[in-house]
Order: structure tokens, then C-alpha cells, then sequence
């Protein structure tokens, strides 16, 4: 009894630790690799390219709470930029702002050069950004393969009564539409289960079929938010693996929301941290580790650990 | 026999037009030779007008999530249509009356789906009762409707497409067979579509439909629209096949929710759920009578039947509700599995 409960209590400190070595490692290898001659945006790199995504001066409250105060923040293409903090930090309101879902009080998002005060959330597919939710939001009537097909409804063009006759270009755009669901489902391992009821499905893979569904219009900005809660270690790397292997399959942008920082460390290309709606840093995951205002507010000081091993 | 148990647990048993091919060629080829007036009159007319009206509903509620008290008002809008099609239009066929009483019943829903853009569940349903009072009201009010026909009465003209004369009990029970089997298709081409998947994407969660691009305001009205359609075509089997003569009245709230109890007991989200249901609601009250009859004798008469049948179909409603959400269809499925599955096995 009292080694389980050590265990736990050791939780954050010590059993993120060798994860964060096991895959901090490579990711900052590959980072290394990517940097040479390629555009990829670190440090002093940054300015030059131009921002996917930027956040001006986000603020949204509700009543009396300041969920996001002053929020500005820049992805450029390509990068894995993590957004982390507390609970209640403003996390999810930030990605809901940026797709529309709420319209933030003040400040502006800009889209690939283009500015709106709200994102309209009906065009969003269309503008290239597609999100997951936090609870999971699959259409638990229908199959997977249908779930993850229905993230290019966006694209059909037939009416509905081509669609009942089979005439017109519904038929190609059903075939077209399956045939790419399939390649997504392959490709994130999910081919198995392909004609299975989404609701049917265990939690972490319901999870990866909302990844595929955000995945399969080939979203120029993804959107994750909480992509592994609720997981296990070995669910949550594999779904790490899987992100990063869509960034580089199909050079998307990822926004991603996580709690679980040694997860985040060896994903992300960039994270920012956000408490209580501010921003309080906004560096690499090695700078962040360091930063003191994000330990206070947020990683914690573990005594036994000030050589800063794993965290 | 190892290859045959083989070839079942592999891939399903029969193509799946077999079962639905084979049910048709008895209803036409076999029906009309043994059933008597009183199946075709009583039971069979009013079985295949309420299961096209569930159909109907079943693609609104069933499919696109929208709760709808309104049905009566569209089945009454088809009739009247349809009547006052065939009256007023020199030269329109029967069937073009129909089809154009289908439109209109579309177009009365897209106005009565409007509240869905704002309202969700239970207040949309609460919203569509006013379909159920203003049709009924107008055609009441509006003697135009019913031809000034003193009692707000119609009469439903002969029936003939393309020359043919669907004359008599047999003659009405196969106009309405083959209406209800082409809507019926046509219905599940729709739910087996992008459009039939929109439907349970904004069903299941509307937000994410919405953040897919799933033309969400369009869609919800879309079903509305067709739904509507299918309903005022069963209204006008419900008028010229069965009845005969109708009035508003009868299509009142009663109507509305003996539809959406038919969808229920059924199955929500399935088109064979409305034929079950439909089976149910009406051979269920003919059944009572008879048992009751046969029980209690002169002491059963029409007052506790109807009593009884209310008492019964409430329970029954609970039941289903609390044992089977998903109806009579997953009752079904269930019990030919475990058949299946121990013929299998011998």
C-alpha cells in the first residue's frame, strides 16, 4: 500500500521523467535535422516566416470571468505548437475562439493573412482547419469509416436528390470520399475497424477516429484539443506518434491542448502556457521546462529533482 | 455442412434485397389472391398509409434528430393538396396531384422546421404542435379546402395512373402498396447517402457537424422538407386509399402522436422500424378487441376497448422505452440472431 501510494505521488515527477528523455530526445534530433536548410520556424527563425495562425490581443469573458486576457500568439507552418496550463487556464476557450465556436470580446484571429473578429465556424472546413473536441464528439450512429468520410462533407457538391437516384457526380464524390476515409483509416490503424458503430468503440480509439476525421480533409491547421486525455501511456505515445506522423505526411500545422507535460515536451516544436487567461510563456519545450513563472504556476518544483532531469 | 456454417459466420447470409424482394412479391403476387375485404380494408390500408407517415417522420426524428409533433398536420396537408389538386387542375394526372401535394406538405414543413434553426428537442417539439393546430385550424376555417363542402368533408376521386383503374378493396390495397414501395426505396437511398449522413451527423453532435462544414441550417430544413413530403403522401393514401372520405378532424394531435409512438415501438433511425411499428399500432387494437371479445364477452364493448387499448399501448410505450430503445427492429434482430445462431450450431 504505501509503495502505491508513492508511486502515484511520485507520478509527475518521476515516471514522466524517462519518457521525456526516451522521446525528447529524438524529437530534438529531428528538430536539429529539420532546421538545417529547411524553414523550419525556431528561435531567431521565427520572424522571418509568416504566421498560419495569429491571435491579437484575445480577450473573452463570461460574466465576470476573464477566461483569456490579451492573448496573442503566432503558429507558423509546419510546427507543433502546444498549448498548455492549469485547469481552467483558458485553454479550450482559446481553441474554441479559434474556430468560431465562441467569439472572443476583444482582439482578432488571422487565418492565413485574413482577419476575422469571429471564424466563422460553417466555413471553417473550408479555410483548411479542422479540431477535435476535449469530450469526444463522434457520430456514435454511424460507422467508423462513415464518421471519418463525413469530414469532406464539406467538399459535396450533389444535391440530395442525385445523391437518391445515384446520378450526377454523387457517385464519384461517394467513391472518392471512402476511398480517401480508407486510406486515413489505414493509415492510423484503424482499418479494423472500419464498419464498427463509432459509439461502440472503446474511449482511445473513439479518439483516434475524431484524429481521422479531423485528418481526412487534409487540414492545413489542426486543432487538437486534449487529443490523449482520458489515455494510457502506451495509448497516449502511440497517439503522439500518431500526430507527428500526420505533420509530416501531410505538412499540417498542429494546435494541440495537453495536460500530460511529458507528452507535450517531446511532441512540440513550441508550447505556450497559459494561467489564469495569460500567457505567461511562449518558448521551446527546453526553455519552457526552465522558465521559473511556468514552474511556479504550473510544472511544480520537485525538490528531489533540481538538476532538472525529465522535467 | 462445415462449409456452409463456414460460409455463415463470414459474410451475411442472403444479398440484402433478398428479404425485402421476397416480402414484395408476396404482397403483389400473393395478397390480393387469398386476402379478404376486411384485411385489405382494415388492415393492410391504414398499415401501409402509417408506415409511409412513419417512414416519414422516422427520417425527421429518427435520422436528423428533430423531434416532431406536427405529422397529422402534413398528412392533412397532403389530402386537402391532393384533393384540391385533382379538383381544380384540368387534366392532371392523379399521380401528378399527388406529387404536387407532396410539395406543398414540404413547404408547410420547411415553414414549421424554421424553429429548428433556433429551438432543440423538447421545445422544438413543442414549436411543431403549431403545425398540428394552424392546418387543422385553416382547413377548417377555409371551407375553399374541402370544396365548401358543408361538413368540411372530401371524397377522395377514383384512383388510376397512366390509365390503370385501382378499383375496389385489392385495387386501392396495390395503389397504395406501390406508392409506399417507391417511397420507401427512394427513403432508404436517402439514409444510405451524404445526405442520410448529415442527418445523424447533426443528429449525434451538432457542433462538430457544424465545424466539419456539414451545412447545418440547410440540412436540418432539407429533412424537414422530405420528411414532410413523405408524410403528405401518406396523408393522401391515408384519404383516397383507405378512408375514402375525410375531414380535418381526423388528423388530429392523436394522429400526430400515434406516428411518433409508431417510430418509437418501431425503432428510431430505421426504416424497417416504421413497417414494425405500423404493424403494431394497427393490428394490436384488432387483436385487443378480439381477445377481450373473447374473454369478457358483451362486458369488453367499444368504450373499455378503447379504454383498454390506451391503457395497453401506454404500458407498452414505457416498456419499450425503458427495455428496447431501439424497438421493435432490435427485438428483431436479436431474436433471428440467436435462431441463426442455434441452427448453426445443430
Amino acid at each position: 500500500m504505501p509503495l502505491a501510494s508513492y508511486a502515484l505521488g511520485m507520478m509527475e515527477a518521476a515516471v514522466y521523467a524517462p519518457e521525456v528523455f526516451a522521446r525528447g530526445l529524438p524529437s530534438a534530433l529531428r528538430r536539429e535535422q529539420q532546421s538545417e536548410g529547411s524553414t523550419e520556424p525556431t528561435g531567431a527563425a521565427t520572424a522571418a516566416a509568416t504566421p498560419l495562425l495569429s491571435l491579437h490581443g484575445i480577450g473573452l469573458s463570461f460574466g465576470g470571468v476573464v477566461a483569456l486576457a490579451d492573448i496573442d500568439l503566432s503558429v507558423y507552418p509546419g510546427e507543433i505548437r502546444a498549448i498548455i496550463g492549469p485547469n481552467g487556464a483558458g485553454k479550450s476557450s482559446l481553441i474554441n475562439v479559434i474556430s468560431g465556436v465562441y467569439r472572443s470580446d476583444r482582439g482578432h484571429v488571422q487565418l492565413d493573412g485574413v482577419s476575422y473578429a469571429q471564424v466563422p465556424t460553417q466555413r471553417l472546413a473550408h479555410l483548411g482547419v479542422a479540431r477535435t473536441f476535449q469530450n469526444l464528439a463522434l457520430f456514435k450512429g454511424l460507422s467508423v469509416l462513415d464518421n471519418v468520410a463525413s469530414g469532406l462533407a464539406y467538399k459535396v457538391r450533389s444535391n440530395f436528390a442525385g445523391q437518391v437516384l445515384g446520378i450526377g457526380r454523387s457517385r464519384g464524390e461517394q467513391r472518392d470520399s471512402q476511398s480517401r476515409a480508407d486510406q486515413i483509416l489505414e493509415f492510423l490503424d484503424l482499418t479494423a475497424v472500419r464498419d464498427r458503430l463509432a459509439g461502440t468503440l472503446p474511449y482511445g480509439l473513439q479518439k483516434r477516429v475524431e484524429l481521422a476525421r479531423a485528418l481526412v480533409a487534409e487540414p492545413r491547421l489542426l486543432l487538437l484539443d486534449e487529443p490523449m486525455a482520458g489515455m494510457t501511456a502506451g495509448e497516449k505515445s502511440e497517439m503522439a506518434d500518431f500526430v507527428r506522423a500526420a505533420r509530416d505526411r501531410f505538412a499540417t500545422t498542429v494546435v494541440l491542448i495537453e495536460h500530460d507535460v511529458g507528452v507535450v515536451m517531446g511532441l512540440s516544436d513550441r508550447i505556450a502556457v497559459l494561467d489564469y487567461g495569460r500567457k505567461i510563456a511562449d518558448a521551446t519545450p527546453d526553455e519552457v521546462r526552465n522558465d521559473q513563472r511556468v514552474i511556479d504556476a504550473y510544472l511544480g518544483v520537485a525538490s528531489d529533482n533540481e538538476d532538472g532531469a525529465g522535467i | 455442412m462445415t462449409a456452409i456454417t463456414g460460409s455463415f459466420s463470414s459474410a451475411p447470409v442472403l444479398p440484402k434485397w433478398i428479404v425485402p424482394f421476397l416480402l414484395l412479391a408476396f404482397a403483389y403476387g400473393v395478397v390480393p389472391l387469398i386476402g379478404s375485404s376486411y384485411l385489405f380494408e382494415a388492415i393492410l390500408l391504414p398499415f401501409l398509409a402509417l408506415s409511409l407517415a412513419g417512414v416519414g417522420l422516422n427520417i425527421l426524428t429518427g435520422y436528423a434528430g428533430q423531434v416532431s409533433l406536427g405529422s397529422a398536420a402534413f398528412m392533412a396537408a397532403g389530402a386537402f393538396a391532393a384533393y384540391n389538386f385533382n379538383l381544380r387542375v384540368e387534366g392532371l394526372p392523379l399521380i401528378g396531384s399527388i406529387f404536387l401535394a407532396g410539395i406543398v406538405a414540404a413547404a408547410i414543413g420547411i415553414v414549421f422546421g424554421l424553429p429548428s434553426l433556433r429551438l432543440k428537442g423538447f421545445y422544438l417539439a413543442v414549436s411543431t404542435l403549431a403545425a398540428q393546430f394552424f392546418v387543422q385550424w385553416a382547413l377548417t376555417k377555409f371551407s375553399w379546402f374541402s370544396n365548401d363542402s358543408a361538413s368540411g368533408v372530401i371524397d377522395a376521386p377514383k384512383l388510376s395512373i397512366a390509365g390503370f383503374a385501382f378499383d375496389g378493396a385489392v385495387g386501392r390495397y396495390l395503389f397504395a402498396l406501390t406508392i409506399v414501395t417507391a417511397l420507401t426505396f427512394l427513403a432508404y437511398r436517402l439514409v444510405s447517402s451524404q445526405t442520410g449522413r448529415n442527418f445523424i451527423a447533426i443528429r449525434d453532435n451538432e457542433t462538430a457537424a457544424r465545424i466539419i462544414g456539414i451545412p447545418v441550417l440547410k440540412t436540418k430544413l432539407l429533412a424537414f422538407a422530405i420528411s414532410s413530403f413523405i408524410i403528405g403522401v401518406a396523408g393522401v393514401i391515408w384519404a383516397f386509399a383507405y378512408l375514402r372520405t375525410v375531414e380535418p378532424d381526423g388528423f388530429d394531435l392523436d394522429r400526430s402522436f400515434q406516428i411518433l409512438f409508431i417510430i418509437i415501438i418501431g425503432g428510431l433511425a430505421s426504416i424497417r422500424g416504421a413497417f414494425f411499428g405500423a404493424a403494431l399500432i394497427v393490428v394490436f387494437p384488432l387483436a385487443l378487441s378480439r381477445l377481450g371479445g373473447f374473454l369478457l364477452g358483451d362486458v369488453f364493448d367499444s368504450g373499455v376497448l378503447d379504454m383498454s387499448q390506451r391503457i395497453v399501448l401506454g404500458a407498452l410505450i414505457i416498456l419499450f422505452l425503458i427495455l428496447e430503445p431501439d424497438g421493435l427492429v432490435a427485438l428483431w434482430d436479436r431474436v433471428r440472431r440467436r435462431l441463426l445462431f442455434a441452427w448453426q450450431s445443430t
